[in-house]
């Protein structure tokens, strides 16, 4: 197909829309490689600068909106523009969200000391954290290229991040049963997988909404779905048992 | 229409498809030697609007008018394949031209009223067909059919003043409400609305999807925004060939062929 469009200023504002999201998810990507970074080092500084660039991102999905509505209303776009339109501002609003799930991490960052940061549950939590950061960066990927095999990968890619919220879960429920002085540092700790385990759904969403928006039909299949901790309920024998 | 069908139209043992009206299989249409339409199939479903889009020249126009051979009338131009009303053969020679137009009627794109009063306009169809029992019956009809064009309440205290006293919009609505008069199956609109500011533009649009519970309706518009907002099929025309056919909501979303594609956003004129 000839991808250019006759009024050649449609292609501008749909380019821009595009770039606005991209750099969204930079900034989002960056964020959370600081928040991640913050968590570790127990840097409250370096949190409350993550907690700052939260108005960036919001900025950006403000602009995202403001300019798709101005799309949809002046160049009523059809088809494959459509899609284009539609599915940036769910993205946009997607990485939105992610954005306020850092903004949270970096929250309860400051609030935890450097003695609630049990080690095995932080490296746990660096992992997840940089997992779903590669999968943000993927499905953004895709949608950059139009690839919705790349953009199915991603979908793929959540199961590991369910598993380790999982075992993270499994973890800091020991630690509180063990020592009832652990159960703030872990309940803050448990929602910030939890945050985590959150922005991987939102990268899947991404992921779905790309193949949709390149090939115009929704995924099909259903993806693997990792998260038990809803349904997980121990008693301190069991716990003790898988140690 | 069965006994207009027993005395105009041929019969045939072929079983229409369920629910289409108009069934068009392998047309071909020339205009001398210049092909117009190249081997196009296409069903029109009742009760429904199905949209003809495409670029200028594309055959829309022409295709729209071969379904009640208007085309007759243009004499190099020759009309091949298989085109069948409620199952039965519009170019078999015993089908009367006139005695099918008056089932499958036309509004055109300007506003042709007759230079008769609002009343002869509406009243003229069904007199050369011999529909109306009396006077007061051809009363009735005409007031049927300006109340079914919306048009009834803006001009019925003035039914004897000429047709062209009305404004474009209202001229564009007597012309359908003259189609109606005796009660076609089929309503062929070619640019019904290209003369026609938003407004009465919206007017005639709401009329168009009031009519669909009486009427079938196919349209040429060569506003793509209008076929999405009126029309449940569309079909796009591409240099004398059906490109793609399908429900309106697909083809605007989600067209299977890159030339629907490239056309409906704007990417081919």
């Amino acid at each position: 197909m000839n991808t250019d469009h006759i009024v050649t200023s449609f292609d501008t504002d749909l380019n821009t829309i595009e770039s606005l999201v991209l750099e969204m998810g930079g900034l989002v990507e960056q964020q959370l490689l600081t928040c991640t970074k913050a968590l570790k080092l127990g840097d409250r500084d370096l949190a409350k600068e993550v907690i700052r660039s939260d108005s960036k991102i919001n900025a950006l999905e403000a602009e995202v909106n403001r300019m798709s509505i101005e799309v949809l209303a002046l160049r009523q776009p059809v088809a494959a523009d459509l899609r284009t339109v539609v599915m940036t501002l769910k993205i946009a609003n997607h990485l939105e969200r992610i954005g306020d799930y850092i903004k949270n991490m970096a929250r309860r960052t400051n609030t935890i000391t450097k003695a609630d940061a049990f080690i095995g549950s932080m490296s746990t939590l660096a992992r997840m954290s940089d997992r779903v950061q590669g999968m943000i960066n993927a499905a953004l990927d895709a949608y950059n290229r139009r690839d919705p095999d790349a953009a199915e990968t991603v979908r793929g890619d959540d199961e590991d991040v369910d598993q380790m919220h999982n075992g993270l879960f499994r973890e800091l429920l020991t630690y509180m049963m063990e020592d009832t002085r652990n159960i703030s540092g872990c309940m803050h700790l448990l929602f910030i997988a939890k945050n985590i385990e959150r922005m991987g759904d939102h990268a899947v969403e991404i992921a779905g909404e790309t193949v949709y928006l390149v090939t115009g039909d929704w995924p099909t299949d259903k993806r693997p779905k990792g998260d038990r901790t809803s349904r997980m309920i121990f008693t301190p024998e069991e716990l003790g048992d898988s140690d | 229409m069965d006994a207009l069908t027993d005395t105009y139209m041929t019969d045939t043992t072929q079983e229409k498809p369920a629910d289409m009206i108009m069934t068009a299989r392998n047309v071909d249409v020339f205009y001398g030697k210049k092909q117009a339409i190249n081997n196009v199939s296409l069903d029109i479903p009742k009760g429904s609007i199905t949209a003809l889009i495409g670029p200028s020249g594309c055959g829309k126009s022409t295709f729209l008018r071969c379904l009640n051979r208007m085309n007759d009338r243009i004499d190099i131009c020759k009309v091949s394949g298989d085109i069948r009303y409620a199952g039965q053969d519009i170019y078999a020679p015993k089908v009367d031209p006139v005695a099918l137009r008056a089932r499958i009627g036309m509004v055109f794109q300007k506003p042709n009223p007759f230079p008769k009063s609002i009343f002869e306009n509406v009243a003229y169809g069904p007199k050369i067909h011999g529909l109306a029992t009396s006077k007061s019956d051809m009363a009735d009809r005409v007031e049927t059919a300006l109340k079914q064009a919306g048009l009834f309440d803006e001009v019925s205290d003035r039914l004897d003043e000429p047709g062209t006293s009305l404004s474009g919009g209202q001229q564009q609505r007597l012309c359908i409400a003259r189609a109606i008069a005796v009660q076609p199956d089929v309503i062929l609109m070619d640019e019904p609305c290209s003369a026609l500011d938003p407004i009465a533009t919206a007017v005639v649009e709401e009329l168009m999807d009031s009519m669909r519970d009486d009427y079938t309706i196919a349209i040429v518009t060569h506003s793509m925004q209008q076929a999405a907002r009126i029309s449940q099929k569309t079909a796009f025309f591409h240099l004398g060939e059906l490109i793609e056919y399908g429900d309106t909501t697909q083809i605007f979303t989600n067209p299977k062929e890159t030339r629907t594609q490239s056309y409906i956003s704007g990417r081919i004129g």
